[in-house]
């Protein structure tokens, strides 16, 4: 008996047990909560009426779509601004002190409040209204390192020799750039893009201190909704939120595989 | 203006990576259609100069030239020149066809004219209908082939191919050999190809070039190369030998072994001493009789596939290697004959090893970095700039390298039939040259120290 059971915890398997029952009590379940919730209506009756209400009240899908849009908007601008910095760092010849890459790295460590207090700070201090624009700096602030990093371990990782086939084969720079380095880097690039997206989406922190609670996102409605007590409505719009990230993760799941280069962080 | 008869031209070529001299005034000209190669140990620069005449490098010092042009700064883009990767870098995001067409595709050849050219290509490497097949999928061999049809299909003047065939196993490496030879013949390019492997070198070339540490040892055919090398390191590095130290007693006769032989070399001078050259298959095995040069007892017996190769400890205290059809097992008395076409005589680049130093007080002397102990000189006084004489034999070797006045690598071990000639890279940059029954690696760190006795000092 004891043998065995000393057997059971030598098991390599067996030491992934306490996070399996941890993922499931704080993950699967409160998932499967949301699915419940969203499905009934406050007397725990089945009924489609909160994804019927999500689809006639225009506030609530205005929201989606604005929020849909600074997401969007984001991930481009941070895309413009990581891929360059991310290439440059990449690169031998710019002989980049590894400093200058922690220090591109290093506002991820900190916490992303504690980093949108600071922005917010900055320009009470420059004195700029707070806003739209001031979302869209703090959001793209916030995920740059984000696009940054993946971009960065695939360019880093690609092998130089590739690079100068090209060149053998008459490629100038910029054809090395655009037929070699850019399509190799794409998993960086998709990870990158997945990395700022979907935080972008369900943030709501962000939008509160930075329009000082006058421009709503949809993690903001979402927020709101449940904070009044209305969970079943709430539930439905966290559902609609969940399954466009995992649309959208699967489709760039895909675009991975078909790479078959590893690099991304995802 | 002239043109020259050399479709590459390296002139007066030098490469430094910092203090490192990876090529040291390079002269090399490339006849067209000529298959060269570039044969040398690793680390002898043989990759530098290839990557230099592709463009990913540039000179130093020196120039390039290419079909007359002077193509020294031209980047690689621009350069006549297509090669072939040791690693294949084969583009991992485009399949077969897209691969060999990307070249092809730059330049902006219609359509039609990349479909015929790539598919001929293809052809001429064995690996039609691969075409549109992931380049991952493909072996190794077959990654090989891929690239050399992406480099060919340009239409190069030269073919630049770095150990293109270092990753295949034996067979796939020997079939591969002929092919390239074969494609070689078809094409009517030049080809410039760097290994490490002679017997490779020795099947392909037109001409070799034996390179180590940097510099050009010997340009030749390979029956030149194999036959009449030039100094010990190309003998030992080209084919099996036995290298012996000699006297040329007068023309025609050569001591060495403890027997004075007949030769067929002549020019040298009477009693100069001189590197003896003989290949293992030219030395005849037999069991004892009148006829014999020299009389030993085998002391190994291996089986080689074609021959028996025997190493035979002769009376006199040389161990030689003898190749044969026959085996004389372990233990048994031989004799052992060599015909006088057979052996090769070569100059001895240096007899002793010389530096050039400056007595510091009456019995100190510094050369190589390094203040030596000696033996009071007369008539040269403390400052002269002296010439400094060590003999092979009275440097001595230590395994602790604090030991040593001087610390330095074994760079090149030579046996020589009864002891090893080392070549000791220093600190300071310069080689030294010692003689040693104590059995060294390749690469080991050792203190070097040479008694008072043995230093030999002469005002410059």
């Amino acid at each position: 008996m004891i043998k065995s059971l000393s057997r059971f915890f030598m098991q390599r398997r067996s030491w992934s047990i306490p996070y399996a029952i941890f993922l499931f009590i704080f993950v699967l379940m409160p998932l499967l909560l949301i699915v419940y919730y969203s499905f009934t209506d406050e007397e725990g009756v089945f009924t489609m009426g909160n994804f019927r209400k999500f689809l006639m009240h225009p506030e609530a899908m205005n929201t989606f779509i604005y929020s849909i849009g600074i997401a969007i908007i984001t991930t481009l601008s941070c895309l413009l601004l990581g891929y360059p910095a991310a290439y440059i760092m990449s690169q031998k010849h710019f002989n980049v002190p590894k400093t200058m890459i922690v220090l591109f790295i290093l506002p991820m460590w900190v916490n992303i409040l504690i980093r949108t207090l600071a922005t917010v700070a900055l320009f009470d201090f420059l004195k700029l209204p707070l806003g739209e624009g001031a979302l869209v700096f703090g959001m793209i602030y916030n995920f740059l390192p984000f696009m940054v990093y993946p971009i960065y371990n695939t360019l880093q990782k690609m092998d130089h020799g590739l690079i100068e086939a090209a060149q053998d084969l008459g490629a100038n720079p910029m054809k090395v750039f655009t037929k070699v380095i850019l399509p190799l880097s794409m998993p960086g690039v998709i990870s990158g893009i997945v990395m700022v997206f979907m935080p972008t989406v369900s943030t709501f922190a962000i939008a509160e201190l930075l329009t000082m609670n006058n421009i709503k996102l949809f993690g903001t409605t979402v927020q709101e909704n449940i904070y009044n007590g209305m969970w079943n409505y709430g539930a439905a719009l966290s559902l609609i939120m969940l399954l466009l990230i995992g649309i959208m993760s699967l489709f760039t799941n895909e675009e991975d595989n078909a790479q078959n280069e590893s690099g991304g962080v995802i | 203006m002239q043109k020259s008869n050399y479709i590459i031209e390296v002139q007066n070529v030098s490469k430094h990576f910092g203090d490192k001299i990876a090529l040291d005034n390079i002269n090399l000209n490339v006849k067209k259609g000529e298959f060269v190669t570039i044969l040398g140990p690793s680390g002898c620069g043989k990759t530098t100069l290839l990557r230099l005449i592709a463009g990913f490098q540039t000179t130093s010092e020196g120039q390039i030239k290419i079909s007359g042009n002077e193509i020294t700064q031209t980047p690689p883009h621009l350069r006549p020149v297509n090669t072939v990767f040791q690693k294949y870098a084969l583009f991992p995001h485009l399949n077969v066809f897209d691969n060999i067409a990307f070249g092809l595709k730059l330049k902006k050849t219609p359509e039609p004219v990349i479909e015929k050219k790539v598919k001929s290509a293809l052809k001429m490497v064995g690996m039609t209908d691969y075409e549109y097949r992931d380049v991952d999928s493909l072996s190794g061999g077959q990654q090989q082939r891929v690239a050399i049809a992406r480099a060919i299909v340009n239409e190069p003047e030269v073919l630049l191919l770095d150990e293109p065939l270092a990753a295949l196993d034996l067979k796939m490496r020997k079939d591969m050999q002929m092919e390239l030879k074969e494609m070689h013949q078809k094409l009517g390019i030049t080809f410039v190809y760097v290994t490490h492997d002679q017997e490779e070198a020795l099947t392909l070339s037109d001409t070799i070039v034996v390179m180590s540490e940097g510099r050009i040892q010997q340009i030749g055919t390979p029956m030149d190369i194999y036959n009449e090398p030039i100094n010990s390191f190309v003998a030992d590095f080209i084919g099996e030998s036995n290298i012996l130290n000699g006297t040329m007693v007068k023309d025609e006769k050569v001591a060495f072994a403890g027997h004075e032989f007949d030769c067929v070399d002549k020019g040298f001078g009477e009693n100069v001493p001189v590197d003896v050259v003989i290949r293992p298959e030219d030395i005849y095995i037999f069991d004892p009789q009148d006829a014999a040069q020299l009389n030993g007892v085998v002391t190994s017996c291996i089986f080689k596939g074609v021959h028996f190769e025997m190493l035979v400890q002769t009376d006199q205290g040389y161990e030689l290697m003898v190749q044969d059809y026959h085996s004389f097992e372990a233990g048994r008395r031989v004799g052992l004959l060599v015909k006088p076409f057979d052996i090769h005589v070569m100059k001895k680049e240096r007899t002793c090893n010389t530096f050039e130093g400056e007595m510091i007080d009456a019995n100190h002397v510094e050369f190589l970095g390094e203040k030596f102990e000696c033996l009071p000189q007369d008539g040269i006084e403390s400052g002269d700039k002296v010439n400094v004489e060590v003999d092979f034999k009275n440097v001595i070797l230590q395994d602790n390298e604090e030991d040593g006045v001087l610390s330095g690598d074994v760079n090149f071990i030579l046996y020589k039939g009864n002891h090893y000639h080392l070549t000791v890279g220093t600190d300071y940059g310069e080689d030294i040259y010692v003689d040693t029954n104590d059995v060294w690696d390749n690469g080991d760190c050792v203190g070097i120290t040479i008694s008072p006795e043995h230093i030999r000092i002469n005002k410059l």
